[in-house]
């Protein structure tokens, strides 16, 4: 953020008859403008009359003109002084010139739906029952551009609505239905025991314990892992990155760590909702043989405990964490031509399931090892 | 005067090779660009022209000889120093590489958003400026999926232009344009090339644009692994004794 003119503006306000006179000088380019912005928009507000002296600039961007034409506006009418002809004023005329061509349309819903969004994002964050809610209109209204240093929000936000969000019906129905299948499998042995009423011991624990987590990262690799790769990856072959990279923005800053952080977030929910909805469809078949929901929960509340959960959510975070890294990789890694977007996205659906895969097996002998 | 010899010297590259896996693209590639001028590098397919500009804005490090922007050295800068010299650079990719999921001004706001604290009404008003510029001025609100191709260059362009920089690089402007537009697009460069002062280092193999906007050029050739011609597009047009770049600029085929 360093200043590109040699001499910074400076600027000098004083009180002019009834009105005020704001002196500029030095070279007034565009971090020059930031800077005294807020303190000459200050000084101009609502001021009759208002005197603009340049006769001390040196230098003038498009953002310095900006700043002239935008105090000019605030005080309603302005006079230019000193500024001398020649590429300067030059500049300050195409500038103006160009501000007052009649605009597009003004479209008022995207700017209030940004206002709306903003407001919501600052009352509502983690209160994540508004993120699909704040995902659309932070989507639609904002650009989504922070600064590489920070975390851009709105990014994650997006991510997680769709990462998130919008894979709760798939894994409530694949939960659901896994719950089903997998109560009804076994329940065929042990009747042959009796030993029905030990099926919700069985289905809860490989639910929590593994396949929940498992599923849940299933799901987020095919949907989410393959979406991250094919967006870097086109990003990629557009020159995007390269873009990115020349205006001095680090892609991993921009792109990949709001990824990253809403894979990681999104997974412990989506494994939470798959062994619940796989829970909800033991507990039908666990009805049809007879046995009323209250023994079911019974059973699970003396054989499943805490920790199996717990764990399992901590191992779907890891592996969200896994998908979104392979994913991104995949993505920021792709070669050129038209090809290299679909190889992306195969290497990061193959690679992240092959990744849980072997993080699983690391996880079963670190938990085993630790007495989980 | 654009393109007189007195101007000074904004872009400096000295015996430039590029490599990529031991494959030579081109090598002892040597030429000034001069303050205020039309530069075009010009070349077929394939003959390492979007290469040489990668080189050009330090996308990628020389494998020989070195490259000097505004009297910096670009290879092996980097950090405050780097940043400060790409805000000084912009660049209109061959493809657009527009952020798809940005309007037209908030593609443009991303550089000011970066490298000033501007605020955001002033980014706003600075993005319309620029679209302004190349006539856009109706698709501030438009998303790059939107727009036409010829549309979407003069946005690359105007975020090129974000920053004010004095030098604005310019990947095959016209490439996959129809005559017209393209035409059009050309007469953009040199108005404001004209208007602003700005130097321009233009990609492109088209013959038209060649003529039209060029005040020096460089030929690159893939045979040959490095430049072939240097000069006034027109003197070379008529005067050149290469073959090929005689065959180039007469449109002939070499037997
Ligand atoms: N990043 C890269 N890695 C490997 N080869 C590359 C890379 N960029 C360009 N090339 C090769 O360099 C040659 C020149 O490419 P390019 O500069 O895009 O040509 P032009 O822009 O003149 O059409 C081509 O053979 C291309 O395959
Ligand atoms: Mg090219």
């Amino acid at each position: 953020m360093s200043a590109t003119a040699p001499d910074p503006a400076t600027l000098d306000i004083r009180p002019d008859g009834p009105g005020r006179r704001l002196a500029f000088r030095g070279g007034l380019d565009a971090a020059a403008a930031a800077r005294l912005w807020p303190e000459a928009m200050r000084a101009a507000r609502g001021v009759h009359p208002l005197t603009l002296d340049l006769g001390g600039v040196t230098a003038l961007d498009t953002a310095g003109a900006v700043l002239l034409l935008r105090l000019e506006r605030e005080a309603h009418r302005a006079e230019f002084q000193g500024l001398a002809a020649g590429p300067l004023q030059a500049l300050l005329d195409r500038t103006r010139a160009a501000l007052d061509r009649p605009g597009p349309k003004p479209q008022p819903a995207l700017p209030f739906l940004g206002r709306v969004g903003e407001a919501t994002l600052r009352r509502a964050r983690g209160a994540a029952g508004q993120v699909a809610f704040l995902g659309e209109s932070l989507l639609a209204g904002l650009g989504a551009l922070r600064a590489p240093w920070r975390l851009r929000w709105p990014e994650v936000l997006r991510h997680l609505d769709e990462a998130g969000l919008r894979a709760f019906g798939l894994t409530t129905l694949l939960g659901f239905l896994i719950g089903l299948i997998l109560a009804f499998q076994s329940s065929i042995p042990m009747k042959q025991f009796g030993a029905e009423i030990f099926i919700p011991n069985l289905v809860g624990i490989s639910l929590l314990r593994e396949l929940g987590p498992l599923m849940a990262a299933v799901i987020l690799a095919g949907r989410t892992g393959s979406a991250y790769a094919a967006e870097l990856g086109t990003m990629t072959v557009n020159e995007e990155i390269d873009a990115l990279r020349i205006m001095g923005i680090d892609p991993i800053a921009w792109l990949v760590l709001p990824r990253l952080l809403a894979a990681m977030l999104v997974m412990p929910v989506l494994a939470l909702l798959m062994n619940l909805a796989g829970l909800l469809g033991m507990s039908v078949v666990m009805g049809t043989l007879g046995f009323p929901l209250v023994a079911v929960v019974n059973q699970l509340q003396a054989w499943v405990h805490l920790k199996d959960l717990v764990g399992g959510l901590a191992k779907a975070a890891m592996f969200g964490l896994a998908i979104g890294l392979v994913g991104c990789r995949a993505g920021l890694g792709a070669g050129r031509g038209p090809r290299a977007v679909g190889d992306a996205a195969t290497a990061a659906v193959v690679g992240g399931i092959v990744s849980i895969v072997l993080l699983d097996g690391v996880s079963a002998v670190l938990f085993f090892r630790l007495g989980w | 005067m654009p393109g007189t010899p007195e101007a000074e010297a904004v872009i400096r590259v000295r015996d430039l090779a590029a490599r990529f896996d031991g494959r030579t693209i081109f090598e002892h590639v040597t030429f000034d660009v001069r303050r205020g001028e039309v530069f075009v590098i010009l070349g077929g397919s394939g003959c390492g022209k979007s290469t040489l500009l990668k080189h050009m804005i330090g996308l990628y490090a020389p494998a020989e000889g070195s490259i000097e922007i505004l009297g910096v050295r670009m290879d092996g800068l980097d950090g405050a120093a780097r940043v400060a010299l790409l805000r000084r650079i912009g660049v209109m990719w061959q493809s657009g590489a527009l952020f798809g999921s940005s309007t037209l001004a908030e593609n443009i706001g991303v550089p000011l958003e970066e490298h000033t604290d501007l605020p955001a009404e002033a980014r706003d008003m600075v993005a319309r400026v620029k679209l302004g510029l190349v006539g856009l001025a109706d698709a501030a609100g438009r998303l790059p999926a939107e727009i036409s191709g010829g549309m979407a260059k003069r946005a690359g362009i105007a975020r090129a232009m974000a920053l004010d920089p004095p030098i604005l690089f310019l990947d095959e402007p016209s490439a996959g344009l129809d005559p017209i537009t393209s035409a059009g697009l050309d007469a953009l460069i040199r108005q404001l090339a004209r208007d602003l002062g700005t130097t321009f280092v233009v990609v492109t193999h088209e013959l038209q644009s060649i003529l039209a906007i060029g005040d020096r050029c460089i030929m690159l050739d893939k045979e040959a692994k490095g430049m072939i011609a240097e000069g006034d597009p027109r003197r070379l047009r008529d005067e050149s004794r290469n073959p090929v770049v005689r065959a180039f600029f007469r449109r002939e085929v070499l037997a």
